[in-house]
């Protein structure tokens, strides 16, 4: 008989809320609102490079449509995330209106793919500020 | 906002650099284990650039 672990309660969100939360709008916020200065800065820098170098490379924004098939979906809405996840450049991109049609191209689609990798830079930034807030990291 | 036309080699390299920040920054514990880890990531991803620029080189010929 497998024997049952006993579930960890969850940490209360606002212990790790504003941090996840500022992290997600200001790449590298989430450190630097814990007193993390360096690794925030290294972080804002990576994100943020990352993301106008994909402007720079006029990449494409996704949009959550749906496509003709199944694949095509789940590429708009993952890429749509992956941009989303940027926070604040992405928000200040789409309102300033950047609209950049999908054309063909490497250059511009290295873009397409550093505007999707900056967001997922970003996650991770979150996940691991959300460690540092609870206590399983320092 | 100026544009930029980087080759494959360029662009993969900028990547792995912006990438190997993030990984060194968000998986040790210590600040010298993290500058390690990023320098071990991004030497990875040279290898698999260069290793696969091989193999696709000697695949086409």
């Amino acid at each position: 008989m497998k024997e049952k672990t006993a579930k960890e309660p969850r940490p209360p969100i606002n212990l790790w809320g504003p941090a996840v939360g500022v992290g997600w709008l200001v790449p590298g916020g989430g450190h630097f609102l814990l007193k993390r200065y360096g690794r925030a800065g290294l972080l804002a820098f990576a994100v943020a490079g990352m993301y106008l170098f994909g402007l720079m490379m006029r990449g494409t924004l996704f949009q959550p449509e749906r496509g003709p098939d199944l694949l095509t979906t789940l590429i708009q809405y993952g890429g749509f995330i992956g941009n989303v996840a940027s926070g604040l450049p992405y928000l200040l991109t789409v309102w300033l209106g950047y609209s950049q049609p999908d054309v063909p191209g490497a250059v511009h689609d290295y873009g397409t793919k550093f505007l999707v990798g900056a967001g997922l830079l970003n996650v991770l930034a979150l996940v691991d500020a959300y460690d540092i807030a609870v206590g399983k990291k320092d | 906002m100026p544009k930029v036309t980087l080759s494959h080699f360029e662009a993969a390299l900028l990547f792995a650099f912006f990438t190997s920040i993030v990984l060194g920054v968000v998986t040790r514990k210590t600040d010298r284990e993290r500058g390690v880890y990023g320098l071990y990531s991004f030497g990875w991803f040279l290898a698999a650039l260069f290793g696969l620029g091989w193999l696709m080189f000697l695949g086409n010929r």
